[in-house]
């Protein structure tokens, strides 16, 4: 008796997250895939089943190719980069500096700063000749660089943007985590004349596993959600060298009316986003989710 | 964490290190207050004794409804955050307190939604929003966010770990299982609701491309698509006038943060969440 | 007439006497637009609503400002599928194919009937209408039209011992012109470039639309359905605006930003900028030095490209709201009505009667840069326009991007978007 009661409450309880879950979700994935299939409808052309097609053009289009290898040098650069810089940040606010408090918000505010906002005053630091970065790279004659304009630095100039932007948020979680380790492993370690070197790999970095895990899943999603500063700076360009997946797929959606392209595309985000779920799952410890 | 061992040069260059970090870190913020308090003409020249003016801000809150997209951010932000703590609170206490057989499967499959955010969905979403008939309504933007993936985590983990006991002596006194959730597991999650409560007001504040598409009025409209509109014109980038729309925009959201920055960071290392 | 019809009439009719009886009948219309430029612009659109209302107490308009011009035609396009399209809409003038296509708008001209309303039609400028000419329709009234116009810094002319008053007239002249403009300090760093085209992706067509009908080419045809990117008149004016940087030196090096531009003219990073005659009130109030607008050089015919958008009828709304909308559009395209929107936005009002407007006329005096937009109306070109708009423009972006950052030459880049643009409008040709 006593078990169905229970049942009952549990599906009461999780009634309203499943069904915000397959209609925002499961359902819009499912539909996705089987749009992937169909041609575009437009005006009075209805959709039609054209089979492969879709995947077809996406192999056959430089567009996709190259947002396709931008998005993987951008991860591969912010993941590693934002946790390092995260895990370092905490580690100095950890300590016992002067003018924490401000250090630690400063390395914060990016995290309140809308991406739409900064991407402005970053395109003022990126102008060419009397933008801030050229300014004082002036000063050492290495002036004249068109950062945003050139296509071997304008992905650079984003990932730059990205990293400070994030690298704040991630330094939240380690510096929570860094403080929930009890002191005494440390003065243990210390006795042992451990240097803080030995200390922070042998002692602090293990404890933080669970921390940089659940950061990773997070830098992740950045990772291929981030596209608000593409949006305001450079649009994709020059020449597609700052297209990243999510912004073609905007673009192909909302600029090309292709919806059913987009959906192509989507397919190949959600298929890399499962990949490295699956990756990242197996890897991990369950513990870590079972705590 | 002992310091004292180190040395002084060792603290000098952790200092030196720290501040230089944060310096660079706020210099976005820093121009951005520069170039807004002062006459356009010092947009890209830093001249100590350059005249000071509000004229931007004036300019700025004459030139878009900002007043109106404040009050839009506002309820949208609280909207969001207060249904997410229900949804997710409601799910969370099924996972933790009502387990039945399969339901660890259900809840690798809640998961996904962690990874499967909306915006990767924004085409298909939008046709869904379009469909149900909320299309440029708070709840257009809203909508696809209130069953986060994170927050279910989050608080399953927290219900975990309240003792079994105190459940269990509030069910004797003859609690129902609302009250006992209400009255156990949400007071002693509450660090957890702090902590995943600021950074869901800072995730929705700062949000941009999902309420952009679905988003078409002033009267909807949050902060960040009236600013990505405001500043994306023909005419060019006028720094001066965004700058000051930057930080009239994040204005409230910074004080605030600057005001409660001690019990967030506390939260968070109270909520668990490592 | 078949049976449906008569119904629909019947009933027009019959809801018409029905309302009529009633003291509060009235229409509702709702229109669409985009702001482009800055100030307070909303206010001003309001303003006219109000007054227009006023005039016709019978109708009521709902004005949405629905953000920039891609934000407007998805709003636009969204409504009209869930069936709640807007009656009228300003929208970028490059979009009438794709309106077409998605079968939204109806034809202005449909509308036409009385002396007075043909010489409504009259008063637009032909090369404004022409871009809105397509298949013996006219689908859209001139609103907020622009073209571009060459800024120049004249202290920097004279600085250089030019003639202030004399700007290039030939591309063979823009180039002395830029050569003498081109600054470098001691150390050989360019501190003023002669000439800045801004080529990112959400400008590079539209400029280069007016280096090629400089050059006598044209980018695509009237039907919407054919491209001519590897034109050889094409690949000229492409390999021009190459020249200037690689080979004159005139001009930087890499993508120069459209949104950076005004500020790069304004700081003297540039001597002479190509931007759009709605900029004007921007550097006029900003720039710290006295500068002047040109028209546009030639090799050898001067030509310029028209930009903006026009007002659209959607053919979903009901007949009433549609005629309603037709006043509307005729309200927001008179003469005084389109001088006033110049005087407050920089926008060229495309009448010919709105420049004989006592108020024009006062701010021509009183600025004559903007009369210079006006003059090169005759010799400006449409942009680029085609089915499947946005992602034609992309395509050529992409290769433009591609041959000015020096990825691949001029002909290899237009060539390759020439073919990718057939597959694009092979479908649309019957």
């Amino acid at each position: 008796m006593k078990v169905s009661r229970n049942l009952t409450y549990s599906m009461l309880l999780l009634l309203p997250a499943v069904v915000l879950l397959v209609a925002f979700t499961y359902y819009p994935t499912v539909a996705t895939i089987i749009d992937s299939f169909f041609s575009t409808p437009r005006g009075r052309r209805p959709a039609r089943f054209v089979g492969l097609a879709n995947y077809e053009t996406m192999l056959a289009d430089p567009v996709f190719r190259k947002a396709i290898v931008n998005n993987m040098i951008y991860a591969a650069v912010i993941i590693p980069c934002s946790m390092g810089l995260a895990l370092a940040m905490a580690l100095l606010v950890n300590a016992r500096i002067a003018g924490r408090g401000f250090v630690r918000l400063a390395y914060f505010t990016p995290t309140v700063l809308p991406m739409i906002a900064v991407a402005n005053i970053w395109m003022f630091f990126y102008a060419p000749d009397y933008g801030l970065i050229d300014q004082v790279l002036g000063h050492f004659g290495r002036g004249g660089n068109n950062w945003l304009g050139n296509p071997d630095t304008a992905l650079w100039a984003i990932i730059v943007i990205t990293v400070w932007k994030c690298a704040g948020f991630f330094m939240i979680f380690y510096l929570a985590a860094l403080q929930q380790i009890p002191p005494s492993l440390l003065e243990a370690a210390e006795m042992e004349g451990a240097t803080y070197w030995q200390q922070l790999r042998r002692v602090i970095l293990p404890l933080l596993m669970p921390t940089t895990l659940f950061i990773s899943v997070n830098a992740v999603i950045e990772a291929f959600r981030l596209v608000d500063h593409i949006i305001a700076m450079t649009r994709g360009g020059p020449d597609n060298s700052t297209q990243l997946l999510l912004h073609y797929i905007y673009q192909v959606a909302f600029g090309f009316w292709d919806t059913a392209y987009a959906a192509t595309l989507s397919v190949v985000l959600l298929a890399i986003l499962a990949l490295i779920a699956l990756v990242q799952f197996g890897y991990a410890d369950r513990r870590i989710f079972y705590r | 964490m002992s310091v004292d061992r180190r040395s002084a040069t060792t603290r000098l260059a952790i200092n030196v290190v720290a501040w230089a970090l944060a310096l660079l870190w706020v210099l976005p913020l820093l121009y951005a207050v520069w170039t807004a308090i002062h006459p356009p003409l010092y947009a890209a020249r830093f001249d100590l004794f350059a005249p000071l003016t509000l004229d931007n801000f004036v300019r700025v809150w004459n030139a878009a409804p900002f007043d109106r997209y404040f009050l839009n951010t506002i309820g949208l932000v609280v909207f969001v955050v207060i249904a997410q703590f229900v949804v997710c609170t409601m799910a969370a206490y099924a996972f933790a307190v009502y387990p039945f057989r399969g339901s660890e499967w259900l809840f690798m499959l809640f998961l996904i939604q962690l990874m499967v955010m909306p915006e990767v969905l924004l085409v298909r979403n939008y046709s869904t929003i379009a469909s149900l008939g909320v299309m440029d309504t708070m709840l257009a933007i809203a909508l696809p966010y209130l069953a986060s993936a994170f927050g279910i985590f989050l608080f399953r983990q927290a219900f975990k770990s309240v003792p079994k006991e105190l459940d269990e002596a509030a069910r004797m006194e003859g609690a129902g299982p609302i009250q006992v959730l209400l009255r156990v597991y949400v007071p002693l999650a509450r660090p957890t609701y702090l902590a995943y409560g600021l950074v869901m007001v800072a995730y929705h504040w700062n949000n941009f491309l999902w309420p952009l598409i679905v988003t078409n009025s002033v009267s909807t409209r949050p902060i960040t698509v009236g600013l990505g509109i405001f500043s994306t014109v023909e005419q060019g980038i006028d720094w001066p006038t965004i700058t000051a729309a930057t930080l009239v925009s994040i204005g409230p959201l910074l004080v605030a943060f600057l005001l409660f920055q001690r019990q967030f960071v506390q939260s968070f290392m109270r909520s668990g969440i490592r | 007439m078949n049976l449906h019809k008569l119904n629909r009439i019947l009933a027009g009719g019959l809801g018409a006497a029905l309302l009529s009886t009633t003291a509060a009948f009235a229409v509702d219309l709702t229109f669409y637009y985009p702001v482009q430029v800055g100030g307070p612009l909303t206010q001003v659109i309001d303003g006219y609503v109000a007054e227009f209302e006023k005039q016709n107490p019978d109708i009521n308009v709902d004005a949405i400002y629905s953000g920039n011009y891609t934000d407007t035609t998805t709003r636009a396009l969204a409504a009209t599928r869930s069936g709640n399209p807007p009656a009228v809409a300003v929208l970028l003038a490059t979009d009438i194919f794709t309106l077409i296509e998605e079968d939204v708008i109806t034809p202005i001209d449909t509308f036409i009937s009385t002396d007075e309303d043909k010489a409504w039609l009259a008063g637009f400028m032909p090369a404004y209408l022409a871009s809105a000419q397509i298949d013996g329709h006219l689908w859209a009234a001139p609103f907020q039209r622009s073209t571009a116009v060459m800024y120049y810094n004249k202290e920097a002319f004279k600085a250089a011992g030019l003639d202030a008053e004399q700007p290039p007239r030939t591309w063979d002249e823009l180039v002395e012109v830029g050569k003498a403009l081109t600054v470098k300090d001691a150390s050989g760093n360019v501190t003023q470039w002669g000439l800045g085209i801004p080529g990112s992706s959400n400008a590079a067509h539209w400029l280069f639309g007016a280096l090629v009908a400089q050059n006598g080419g044209q980018l695509s045809d009237e039907t919407g359905t054919r491209t001519f990117f590897d034109d050889p008149k094409v690949v000229e004016a492409l390999q021009f605006w190459i020249d200037l940087s690689e080979k004159h030196a005139v001009h930087p090096t890499g993508i120069l930003e459209w949104g950076t531009t005004p500020s790069d003219f304004m700081e003297g990073r540039l001597a002479m900028a190509w931007h759009t005659t709605g900029n004007l009130s921007n550097i006029r109030k900003n720039a710290t030095f006295e500068f002047g607008v040109a028209a546009y050089p030639g090799n050898p015919n001067p030509a310029s490209v028209l930009g903006g958008g026009n007002l659209y009828i959607f053919k979903d709304a009901s007949e009433e709201q549609k005629a309603a909308a037709f006043k509307f559009v005729q309200f927001m395209t008179s003469a005084e009505l389109l001088a006033d929107w110049g005087i407050q936005t920089g926008y060229v009002a495309p009448r010919d009667d709105s420049w004989e407007t006592e108020a024009l006329k006062a701010y021509v005096k009183e600025v004559p840069q903007a009369d210079v937009a006006r003059r090169q109306i005759a010799d400006s070109k449409p942009e680029i326009s085609t089915f499947e708009s946005a992602r034609v423009t992309q395509v050529l972006n992409d290769a433009l991007q591609a041959a000015l950052t020096g990825r691949s030459t001029p002909q290899e880049a237009l060539s390759a978007a020439q073919a990718e643009a057939e597959r694009i409008l092979s479908a649309y040709r019957n």
